[in-house]
């Protein structure tokens, strides 16, 4: 098939074209309507007190969730490939529902928990608020985000296989020492990619966030509320600068890990 | 001294891959474990290192009960048929991994790695990666790197599985070598008797998750407890009950009472040995190892009529060895005359 360069051409026409029809085009035009009157209302709306505190939100949930669902999602994976037990089925498939499940779903469920006569309601009324605060949202963002780290980390350590961990074994270094310095390094570029696809979605996460957030500007609001707020409130403008700093963000985490690897390969 | 295994049984699923094995290594010696995949050997020596446990059974190194223990406190060094390189960390750091986990400090460490590269040859290359490296150069590296902590014994899993023909017999010379400069008690694993045979001074043969015969090569091929061991460590023809060497097997021209008729099949000169394939009158089809000179003496030819006469045969059914059927005169000391012959491979 190769050798027939009409059909080549063809493919690369096809794939090249579906990529610019449905991702590349809507992404040009936020960047273009953006700057279409100038850099100053998108940039006066970003940096207005309400959208400043939707960017802290947002890097505030990234910072507590990546961290968390990193460590739970390499500890699940050793546990998946490296410890067989009949349970694993059950629990990879658990880990898959956050992907299954819509995300407004996910939202709900957290807010029949913990809120008025749910199971765990109780906390909030000791003083300690999950709902229309900080710990839902981080709550939601964790569920999200969950399967990343996990997903992408289980074939890397299926490859590396056991060999290298049990020469270190052999060589004296015990299970904390072996899996610092043999098994985590082996598998860095895998954890590395998941980290910045739990970043990507925790930055991007809107309707589980929606839902126990309540969405209250300059409180619980993170870029992507602030986003859906101002072009509800006809504020175009503010929406696509707002969204061209998320775009922005992710493409910083996704330069960063490139950065990192070409670093590493050189 | 040295290592011994008792009554190790290990089962995985339906599989007994260890059934009752006893195994008694000296210490200093170089001792092969030689089987069939799936016979049990890479699991025994996996045991011996710790990293299977057996079900039951016991493993001594050096007199001390090893059962149980987790193989990072075992002081074995271990060896792997696919190198299990650090693939991250340069030949440096995979030597000095040992030495880092015992925390060494740094010149003594360096003044080790260096030592030991020195020996494995690789002592210009400290600082590649393990994918700079053809597969012997890996292997030698793993080598050091299980030699730089200097274990109480090495063991060896198909060390030379994975490599060329060509490397393969270096590295076995060069194995042998160093094992005589080193005295530390060693164990490889491998399925090529040939290969076991060049460089163990004992052999433990393993089939089905047992052990058929231990001793020294000589040993083996001169007096095979089993029909499985005396296939294994050579080539071998079977008439009837008996069991026969090719090079045991005379071809002449000429019929008399202890001979068997066959057809000459093809004739194969493989340089100096020559391999005469005959098919005798109930349809076996067996060979006969001969000289060129014999060959040129006999003047045979393909589809010519021939007569056999095994010199030495073996049965496993009783104890005494005899020739085959309708021989009336009794052979020669079985263990006399030829014994000593090199394996035909």
């Amino acid at each position: 098939m190769s050798a027939n360069p009409a059909s080549r051409w063809g493919l690369r026409f096809l794939g090249l074209g579906y990529l610019t029809l449905l991702l590349l085009i809507p992404l040009v035009m936020i960047f273009y309507k953006t700057f279409e009157d100038g850099i100053s209302p998108p940039l006066d709306a970003v940096t207005s007190p309400d959208g400043l505190h939707a960017l802290k939100l947002s890097l505030l949930m990234v910072a507590i969730s990546v961290p968390l669902n990193t460590i739970f999602g390499v500890g699940c994976a050793l546990l998946l490939v490296r410890h067989k037990t009949k349970l694993n089925p059950v629990i990879d498939a658990i880990i898959n529902l956050p992907f299954a499940v819509s995300p407004i779903v996910i939202g709900l469920s957290l807010y029949l928990l913990y809120g008025v006569g749910g199971w765990f309601s109780f906390i909030g009324e000791e003083g300690f608020k999950i709902l229309f605060a900080v710990p839902g949202m981080v709550l939601a963002s964790i569920f999200v985000s969950l399967p990343f780290v996990v997903r992408e980390t289980v074939p890397v350590l299926q490859e590396i296989g056991t060999d290298q961990e049990q020469a270190a074994s052999t060589l004296g270094a015990n299970g904390w020492q072996t899996f610092w310095k043999i098994t985590l390094p082996s598998i860095r570029w895998g954890v590395a990619y998941g980290v910045v696809l739990t970043t990507a979605r925790v930055l991007g996460e809107f309707g589980a966030v929606t839902i126990v957030s309540g969405s209250i500007s300059g409180q619980t609001q993170t870029l992507p509320l602030f986003v859906e707020k101002q072009y509800a409130n006809f504020n175009s403008t503010g929406a696509y600068g707002a969204s061209l700093v998320l775009a922005l963000l992710a493409l910083a985490t996704l330069f960063a890990m490139n950065m990192l690897k070409r670093k590493e390969d050189a | 001294m040295g290592i011994s295994v008792e009554g190790a049984n290990k089962r995985f699923g339906d599989f007994q891959a260890l059934d009752d094995v006893s195994i008694e290594v000296p210490d200093g010696s170089l001792t092969a474990l030689l089987g069939p995949s799936g016979s049990g050997k890479s699991t025994l020596l996996r045991a011996i290192a710790g990293l299977e446990d057996l079900d039951s059974g016991l493993v001594t190194i050096n007199g001390e009960n090893a059962t149980g223990k987790p193989a990072q406190k075992r002081g074995v060094g271990f060896v792997f048929q696919h190198y299990a390189a650090f693939k991250h960390m340069t030949v440096y750091d995979n030597v000095a991994f040992g030495l880092k986990i015992r925390k060494w400090d740094k010149a003594k460490t360096s003044a080790r790695v260096h030592e030991l590269l020195e020996l494995v040859q690789l002592d210009g290359l400290a600082g590649r990666f393990p994918s700079q490296l053809s597969g012997g150069q890996r292997q030698r590296m793993a080598l050091a790197r299980a030699l730089a902590v200097e274990p109480k014994v090495l063991l060896l899993d198909e060390p030379f599985g994975a490599l060329d023909a060509k490397v393969r017999k270096d590295l076995r010379t060069w194995l042998r070598n160093l094992h005589e400069e080193m005295h530390v008690t060693t164990i490889f694993v491998t399925h090529d008797q040939e290969e076991a045979m060049d460089v163990a001074g004992q052999l433990v043969v393993m089939n089905e998750g047992r052990v058929e015969q231990s001793g020294t090569a000589d040993e083996l091929y001169e007096q095979p407890a089993n029909e499985f061991v005396m296939s294994f460590v050579g080539e071998v023809n079977r008439l009837g009950d008996h069991f026969v060497r090719p090079h045991d097997m005379e071809v002449v021209l000429d019929a008399d009472e202890r001979t068997q008729e066959g057809l000459v099949q093809r004739i194969v000169t493989l340089g100096f040995e020559v391999r005469v394939e005959l098919v005798l009158s109930d349809g076996t089809e067996v060979w006969a190892q001969l000289t060129r000179a014999e060959l040129q003496r006999l003047e045979l030819r393909e589809g010519q009529i021939a007569y056999l006469r095994p010199i030495q045969a073996k049965s496993f059914n009783g104890s005494s060895p005899s020739i085959p059927d309708g021989a009336s005169t009794p052979l020669g000391s079985r263990d006399g005359g030829d014994a000593g012959l090199p394996a035909a491979v």
